[in-house]
């Protein structure tokens, strides 16, 4: 399977799914950080995070397949929602908490 | 070192705006507001997708972290 493959398969057998830098526990950087503690605080229940660190074709696959070239991104039933600015405005604007309830 | 000026005259290169202000003195990490008529009809993605396209390598190469937040010259007059 080649990456933007592989990338569907996860976001689309995935409610939600974050790719981000370092893992849920221990964010290696500071949006991941942020977008964690976001989805948190929006009840997330079923939360698939692949630390793109780990798989360098995943890091970079991941910025063709969305045309965004920055990490973090989210992904909810298989759309991508946006980084961790549009999660925040989301978040702030009560949207995301209601997009994560259809996916919980 | 990218300065905060610098990338505002990037970004005014490729994408015309009303307005952009850019923060961040440490060369590497940087705040943006953009309000641009480009935007209007379009989701919040694709109005950074707008700006990550006029600043095109740089978010590659110079740029290690940005955030930002976009406006149409309406949601700013209102904001």
């Amino acid at each position: 399977m080649d990456t933007q493959e592989k990338i569907r398969s996860q976001v689309t057998s995935n409610p939600v799914v974050l790719y981000m830098k370092g893992s849920p526990k221990f964010p290696q950087c500071g949006f991941s950080g942020l977008a964690i503690q976001i989805l948190q605080a929006c009840g997330v229940k079923d939360l698939v995070a692949i630390d793109v660190l780990a798989d360098p074709a995943i890091r970079d696959g991941i910025k063709v397949y969305a045309n965004w070239p920055t990490i973090p991104q989210l992904y909810i039933n298989g759309e991508f929602i946006g980084g961790s600015d549009i999660m925040r405005s989301m978040y702030e604007q009560g949207e995301l908490q209601k997009l994560i309830e259809t996916a919980n | 070192m990218l300065s905060a000026n610098e990338l505002k005259a990037y970004i005014a290169s490729g994408l015309a705006c009303e307005h952009i202000e850019v923060l961040g003195n440490d060369g590497q990490h940087f705040e943006a507001v953009v309000v641009s008529s480009a935007f209007v009809g379009k989701s919040m993605v694709q109005q950074h997708q707008l700006v990550y396209q006029a600043l095109g390598d740089r978010m590659r190469s110079e740029i290690h972290a940005l955030s930002m937040r976009t406006f149409t010259p309406e949601a700013w007059a209102n904001s």
